[in-house]
């Protein structure tokens, strides 16, 4: 018997036969997350419903040898996600429970299979909310923002998931338990949460979570500003950011972004857009009243043609809803597309979204933006037609964007992960010895490298041995100046 | 101290100096201005004391991108001189004169800010760090937004040192706000007081409480400033300025022996001042109210209730720390306290500093 056959037996012997699925049928569903163009299936798929699930689970695959990844909602835009067929797949949608809601303590604890959604309806009526908001998170899980450290349109002013993750339960890759942080802050000890937050299922699986809550702030208001031109558009980013106002988020559509939008949702955006601004203020009215003010001022000025300020919840939810929607909508003005995601310093905008455009034009290939202006993180789309065989420069177009980001001294990755997609890219970035240090947490936590292997790291270590050390005696003893300390 | 000094005056030359001390077998200090030389545990005397004060470079200010990159070694008052010109500041304000950038990151201290911009590592986008061994590696970057790769930043800050030296960090800056209101209110239960105030929609950047007075802090535009001190008067009395209280956010143990940190739930704050008094009526109080801190000063006698009082905060969510004393009492004492999820912390330890050579005995992983 196969270790894998093992371990299947095992899970059978001991949870639900609803909980495991072997049938081919049935496995096709967990092949890919949302980056459906790497496709596995997965040896075996679990349907946790508990800790001890997950806990036996792994602990079965420490001892069998066998490799695990986690998924929550399956919406992952990296190939996080993507499963091995030697492996088990431990998917968390059945824990889904709210465990704790603490509006006092302004926090709560929830089980890894909550959507990220379900949790700010549920502390609303207590007048609070949970800040990271990701574009998917009417479907995403908890524990996916957590192993993606995901972001969201307002996380310009209020972080990401790991600002908002304090605590967390985690079945570590050995099969044990730990428990890291909690309700309280500044947990003695190293930042483990800190270092799980964004690991993307490298560590072990996250069974249990608990986040902060915000307060609903008093005021919200919501500015939809329309320019000619993309560059008009990036100078209002930089005066707003310049003039010292931190908006809860300001997003950026360029025109072929407002006709998908347009063609998807119907937003109603102002004709004749070259791009769109939605630009969030919130805080105390006092506050927000006159930083409105001021991001109106900056748009004219910006030669913004028609600014529109959202009158009321329907309003200000059509707005927002033709941004959210925005990848799946290129799917109307395109047969196929890429969703880049991508990091540049916010003063090289107008740089990069050029160069990207040369890029496009010398590829003979259309690419749509849609960005969180503010923090400068890019997702660029690019458009082809797989029918017509523009795949691959499709793809050509999307890793020179990456290199683009890289040169300008940006980031691979702002939010989607690094996952499969991007392990080619972590070299760009990073040095080996960058690399073979981060890889000690990976040792630290998960020697035998079972929990989703092949994700994020280009090369996996081999625990035991040192980055970068040096053998024999340091070139400064030979020198025999190593005593000049 | 009869331990050798370094005083590397760049990255690089400061990994070949751990490279070689680690080759003989050296255990290492590191000191940046000495402002919390008696935070921690007291640890064992090294063999070799690294100062971080040669790599004093500011490398690069990006105003346009609200990010600056700085060596280890430059005072966070030299930051704030730095990005203040333009207009901005790093949000973080622990109060140590003279404290270096390193040293802040090292022990995760924090200030009355904390409240609205949270911890260092909040803040901390990129981060170079050499290990015992002298390996220098780089996580993060110098985007405020970036996901790639493990983020060591978080791992290093609050490690004391012990997985390895800090060498130079990125870090988001915030817009400076032109307008400063201040309300003082005198209460005896500063969290229903600042709960009070939160209803009224005011978000202040800070909430202080010194054991009689609550001094709530408005940084914003001048309307904005002006309109949220009304809203607190309105709501819990008090008086409205535009200064800070002298004083202000400074550790309650200035002048005494001992400092605790005590943490909390944040809803548990009144049961946790309730807990102090009872257990310590003589300590000197500070709370920075709505983030679940509370500082003390206390005698070392104070100490002998240390056990009693981390049973009742445990209760409430929280863990109290001896955050700083003179060594002889430190030896006497668990400075730290259970941890939880200590297994997994040794096995990081192990990893990064094998050998356990970097600054022994002041973190809670080390012997
Ligand atoms: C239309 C659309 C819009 C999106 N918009 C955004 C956006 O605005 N911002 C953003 O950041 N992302 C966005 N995403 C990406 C995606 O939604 C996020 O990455 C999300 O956090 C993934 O959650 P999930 O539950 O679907 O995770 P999955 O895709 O199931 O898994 C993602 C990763 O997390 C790991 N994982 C999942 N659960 C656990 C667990 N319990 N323990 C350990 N590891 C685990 C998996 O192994 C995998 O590596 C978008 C995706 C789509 C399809």
């Amino acid at each position: 018997m196969t270790a894998l056959a093992e371990l299947t037996a095992d899970c059978r012997a001991r949870l639900k036969p609803s909980q495991v699925i072997t049938e081919p049928a049935e496995l096709r569903t967990y092949e890919c997350d949302g980056l459906s163009s790497y496709r596995s299936t997965p040896g075996v798929v679990v349907l946790a419903e508990s800790t001890d699930d997950i806990a036996y689970v792994v602990g079965r695959c420490a001892a069998l040898g066998v490799p695990f990844v986690a998924r929550g909602s399956g919406t992952g835009l990296s190939g996080g996600a993507l499963p091995r067929t030697d492996g088990v797949l431990i998917v968390t949608s059945r824990l889904n429970r709210i465990v704790h809601l603490a509006p006092d303590d302004e926090r709560a604890v929830v089980e890894p299979g909550v959507i990220n959604a379900n949790l700010t309806s549920a502390a609303a009526p207590h007048g609070y909310y949970y800040a990271p908001d990701p574009s998917s998170q009417q479907v995403c899980s908890i524990g996916g923002n957590v192993a993606e450290n995901s972001g969201g349109a307002h996380c310009l002013k209020y972080g990401f998931t790991a600002h908002h993750v304090t605590g967390l339960e985690v079945v570590m890759p050995d099969g044990s338990t730990e428990q890291f942080g909690g309700m309280a802050p500044d947990p003695v000890g190293y930042d483990v949460v800190g270092a799980v937050v964004g690991s993307e299922g490298t560590l072990g699986v996250v069974t249990e979570v608990t986040v902060r809550l915000l307060r609903t702030p008093q005021s919200v208001q919501t500015v939809l500003a329309a320019f000619r031109t993309i560059e008009a558009a990036g100078d209002a980013v930089s005066a707003i950011i310049a003039a010292g106002v931190l908006p809860a988020a300001i997003e950026l559509m360029d025109a072929l972004a407002i006709e998908a939008a347009e063609a998807a949702v119907h937003p109603n955006y102002p004709a004749g857009a070259g791009a769109v601004l939605i630009v969030e203020l919130d805080g105390p009215s006092c506050e927000v009243v006159a930083q409105l003010a001021d991001v109106e001022r900056l748009c004219l000025s910006a030669q913004a043609f028609d600014i529109r300020i959202a009158d009321g919840e329907a309003e200000r939810g059509l707005i927002w809803k033709g941004r959210k929607s925005a990848f799946a909508a290129v799917g109307r003005i395109s047969p196929d597309y890429i969703v880049q995601d991508g990091v540049i310093p916010r003063t090289a905008l107008a740089e990069v979204l050029q160069a990207i455009d040369d890029v496009a034009a010398e590829a003979g290939l259309r690419v749509a933006n849609v960005f969180h202006a503010g923090d400068g993180n890019l997702h660029p789309l690019v458009l082809f037609d797989e029918s017509q065989g523009e795949t691959e420069r499709a793809e050509a177009v999307s890793n020179r964007i990456i290199e683009l980001c890289l040169e300008h001294g940006g980031s691979i990755t702002g939010e989607h992960g690094v996952g499969h997609d991007k392990v080619v890219h972590m070299g760009k970035m990073f040095s080996p010895v960058d690399l073979d240090v981060m890889q000690l947490v990976r040792c630290a936590f998960d020697p035998a490298g079972i929990s989703n292997p092949g994700k994020v790291f280009p090369t996996p270590r081999l625990c035991g041995e040192r980055p970068g050390r040096r053998s024999g005696a340091h070139p400064l003893q030979q020198a025999g100046v190593a005593d000049v300390f | 101290m009869s331990s050798d000094l370094f005083r590397p005056t760049s990255i690089e030359r400061l990994g070949e100096m751990l490279a070689t001390a680690s080759g003989d077998g050296r255990t290492v200090g590191i000191r940046g201005a000495g402002s919390k030389e008696t935070w921690g545990a007291a640890g064992v005397e090294p063999d070799v004391v690294l100062s971080t004060r040669g790599l004093d470079r500011i490398v690069e200010h990006a105003a346009g991108d609200l990010v600056i990159t700085v060596e280890a070694g430059v005072a966070l008052a030299e930051v704030q001189r730095t990005v203040g010109s333009a207009g901005q500041w790093l949000a973080l304000d622990p109060p140590e004169p003279g404290a270096t950038v390193g040293g802040v990151i090292a022990t995760a201290a924090t200030g009355p800010r904390r409240l609205r911009f949270g911890t260092p590592r909040d803040l901390l986008i990129g981060i170079t760090v050499v290990l015992a061994d002298g390996t220098v590696a780089r996580s993060g970057g110098k985007v405020v937004k970036n996901v790639a790769g493990y983020d060591l930043g978080k791992l290093f800050t609050g490690s004391f040192g012990t997985l390895g030296v800090i060498a130079e960090c990125t870090f988001r800056l915030h817009p400076r706000p032109p307008a400063l209101r201040v309300v003082t209110t005198s209460t005896d239960d500063p969290s229903a007081a600042l709960q009070a105030v939160t209803k009224t929609g005011a978000e202040p950047t800070a909430a202080e409480w010194d054991g009689s007075t609550l001094t709530t802090v408005f940084e914003s535009i001048e309307s904005a400033a002006e309109q949220q001190a009304d809203w607190v008067v309105g709501a819990i009395g008090g008086d409205a300025g535009s200064a800070l209280p002298p004083g202000f956010g400074a550790r309650p143990w200035e002048g005494m022996a001992v400092g605790l940190k005590l943490t909390h739930r944040i809803g548990a704050m009144c049961e946790a001042l309730a807990v102090l008094a009872r257990a310590l009526p003589d300590a000197v109080v500070r709370a920075h109210v709505g983030s679940g801190v509370v500082l003390a000063g206390v005698d070392p006698g104070a100490l002998a209730a240390l056990e009693s009082l981390r049973s009742s905060i445990a209760g409430l969510g929280g863990q109290v720390v001896v955050a700083c004393a003179p060594d002889d009492v430190k030896r006497d004492v668990d400075v730290w306290g259970p941890v939880r999820g200590l297994a997994v912390m040794r096995r990081l330890k192990e990893q990064f500093d094998p050998d356990g050579l970097m600054c022994p005995g002041r973190f809670v992983v080390t012997p």
